[in-house]
């Protein structure tokens, strides 16, 4: 092949592969809508027999609270440190309690609960769920007349719904403690101000809630990539080590985009 | 001459598993060709094959995991393929099977191993669930190893409780894949010992999937040959050991070359080390 | 682990979790001014500066309400901004409605000053006397303005 020919033609690889990539995301975009209407449509059982859920919270929710704790205690003490640093220069050190609780309950509680979350709950889930299927203990449940989606995937699902509301607001609350304890207990920011301001400028509907909204919908992105990357994953070691890399990656990445989405709607000034 | 059981059809009660001109293929990738055979009521059948030659599928097929592209799988009665989610789940109830390497639930012991599928789908008191599942252990010989996790148990030991899961709900039929596969030679003659006395016991059919002759012989009832997605042979252990086929005599007696070859399709040796020394 | 521990454990869970959203809501947040009923009122602005919806409306420094709408009304060229009220506070029909900032660059809210008029403001009425939020760079000019003409009446 002479020299002239390979340039246009390594664009052409180039671009063929753009494409490829391309409809391999969007088709596996579908495959995952599609395993999350079947998800849903065999979520009966995860209710019904709530046992089943109430274990998989046991283990992606309570099994997190170290992790959300001690991280929520110090983002929240570096929040105090750092913000004291910055209000002090203008003379609003009391200011510094709003400072500390609306970043923590708008945006750093969900979404750094949610990329703890993933790293710790989700990708164990990827791994339990690709381990089952590379063991082939999933088609073994379907040959036992026992849906695995209603079964095992279906559980784990709810149980990461349900749990990442409750670790985002731990977190939130956890952070807002260490802020206190690095602020008040150890700066000495009068405690009536940072408190009292904290109350008068986060309002529950608009900053709480929408906070819990935004784990919530986390949770939801985190858990169905979490079990949809296990359940889809290549049946050797290799594929499932792959596929719980790609739980991680994926949810930074869901949950980083959903947030810019969500602050944007949820936010907007009047 | 292939399919003997063929031409009792007028009494298809006998037969509780027939297959009829069978195609299948991954995507593009042949595995079955118009297979057709017969698995007689009461009976243990080997499928022997070489790896890879698409004993799996069939039982995967068999199981309703995979629809084929062209033919039938009737089982006691009922078409495979064309059952739907609930008809097929029904239908799987009464089927038990035993994967390659047990595919036991890693995260509950040995009993809730057994008693998984009467949990799920029985609403038996747990005294009785527990005496069942105690005499499915013993009629494998564990009942003394059911608080175990599977991860303490031998890989003969956690085959023997793959076997006492599959045979749970006493099921019509056994499927077998592999259940020789990587087992020392006591642990070999165990496991085919219980194949033959569970199905006899239970009055069930069992279909066994393998590639190990010399055990199979010892206690089927009938065997098939299957290579490149056909029967090729077939017969009891009888003729197949006096068998002149040219295909089951290389594997009955495990030899290197012969109507399956040694050496990948390629052209001769020669001519692609003289080519690409002139080239 | 057995069903009874795991519930245990996963009831100690919800419970923090329930815990720290109530903490979230009484302690860090203030859910009282949303939570409880409100009546609306109306005021008209020639200027409303920077208020922003969900402003806080104060009085005596105590927040009563909030700025729950802002419109612009092509008519009177005007600025109307709807008020929710707590409804356990009630104002006379003669007061005054400012707008105001938190500190020199601070937030902009709105204060009422209450007068002396017996009757009370209902729902969906409108307060009349309004101040519109002082501008600053109307202030300086006006300063600059005043400075200007005291120079020249000195000449």
């Amino acid at each position: 092949m002479s020299e002239r020919s390979r340039g246009p033609a390594s664009i052409l690889t180039a671009v063929t592969g753009l494409g490829h990539r391309v409809n391999d995301a969007l088709a596996r975009l579908g495959f995952a809508t599609r395993f999350l209407i079947v998800l849903l449509r065999w979520s009966g059982q995860s209710f019904r027999r709530f046992h089943l859920t109430i274990r998989e919270i046991y283990y992606c929710g309570f099994q997190s609270l170290l992790i959300i704790i001690v991280s929520g205690l110090f983002i929240g003490m570096v929040l105090g440190m750092q913000g004291y640093e910055t209000l002090q220069r203008y003379g609003s050190a009391e200011a510094l309690g709003v400072l500390v609780a609306l970043s923590l309950v708008r945006e750093l509680g969900p979404v750094v609960a949610a990329l703890l979350f993933a790293s710790r709950a989700g990708s164990s889930i990827t791994a339990e769920i690709g381990l089952m299927k590379a063991t082939e203990q999933l088609t073994a449940m379907d040959m036992m007349a026992i849906n695995p989606i209603a079964r095992v995937v279906a559980p784990r699902f709810w149980g990461g719904v349900i749990s990442m509301p409750l670790l985002a607001a731990l977190f939130s609350a956890t952070g807002v403690f260490g802020g206190y304890l690095i602020g008040v207990v150890f700066i000495g920011v009068d405690e009536g101000a940072f408190w009292s301001q904290m109350q008068a400028s986060v309002d529950f509907r608009y900053d709480v809630w929408s906070g819990i909204v935004k784990s919530f919908i986390f949770g939801i992105a985190v858990s169905l990539i979490a079990v949809f990357e296990g359940y889809d994953a290549v049946p050797t070691a290799e594929g499932v080590s792959g596929s719980i890399k790609g739980t991680v990656v994926k949810s930074a990445l869901a949950i980083l985009a959903l947030d810019f989405v969500l602050t944007s709607f949820m936010f907007r000034e009047g | 001459m292939l399919v003997p059981f063929s031409r009792k059809d007028r009494v298809s009660d006998e037969n509780l598993i027939e297959i009829k001109d069978l195609d299948f293929a991954y995507e593009d990738r042949p595995i079955l060709g118009g297979i057709s055979l017969a698995i007689p009521r009461g009976k243990v059948v080997a499928i022997m094959g070489g790896s890879g030659c698409g004993k799996t599928t069939l039982l995967r097929l068999i199981g309703g995991q995979l629809r084929p592209q062209r033919g039938d799988v009737i089982v006691d009665g009922q078409s495979v393929p064309q059952l739907d989610d609930d008809a097929l789940y029904a239908l799987r109830r009464r089927m038990g099977m035993l994967f390659q390497f047990g595919a036991l639930f890693t995260d509950v012991s040995v009993f809730d191993n057994v008693a998984y599928q009467m949990r799920e789908h029985t609403d038996l008191p747990e005294e009785l669930i527990r005496d069942m599942v105690l005499m499915k252990l013993n009629a494998v010989g564990l009942r003394g190893a059911h608080q175990l996790m599977p991860a303490e148990l031998s890989g003969g030991m956690a085959r023997r409780v793959a076997l006492a899961r599959a045979i749970a709900l006493d099921p019509m039929l056994i499927m077998y894949d592999e259940p020789f596969a990587g087992l020392d030679p006591i642990s070999l003659g165990v496991i085919g010992q219980l194949i033959r006395k569970l199905n006899d016991a239970l009055g069930a059919t069992t279909i066994m999937v393998t590639h190990d002759i010399q055990e199979s012989l010892l206690i089927v009832d009938y065997i098939y040959f299957m290579s490149e997605g056909k029967i090729v042979a077939l017969g009891n252990p009888d003729e197949i050991r006096a068998s002149a086929h040219p295909f089951v005599h290389q594997f009955v007696f495990a030899e290197a070359d012969g109507p399956v070859p040694f050496h990948y399709p390629a052209p001769p040796l020669a001519s692609e080390l003289l080519g690409r020394a002139a080239a | 682990m057995s069903r009874k521990l795991l519930d245990l454990w996963v009831g100690i869970f919800v419970a923090f979790g329930l815990a720290s959203v109530l903490f979230l809501a009484l302690k860090v947040g203030n859910v009282s001014t949303n939570l409880s009923e409100t009546y609306p009122l109306t005021a008209k602005f020639v200027n409303i500066g920077g208020l922003k919806v969900r402003a806080p409306v104060k009085s005596a420094g105590v927040v009563v309400g909030r700025v729950a709408d802002i419109r612009f009304d092509p008519e009177s060229y005007e600025a109307v901004v709807t008020l929710s009220m707590d409804s356990r506070y009630r104002f006379p029909k003669d007061t005054f409605a400012l707008i105001l900032t938190a500190g020199l660059l601070g937030e902009q809210y709105i204060g009422l000053d209450p007068g002396g008029d017996e009757a009370m403001l209902k729902a969906g009425e409108v307060i009349t006397k309004t101040q519109s939020a002082v501008v600053l760079e109307k202030l300086i000019s006006q300063f600059m303005f005043n400075k200007a003409s005291e120079g020249q009446g000195d000449k």
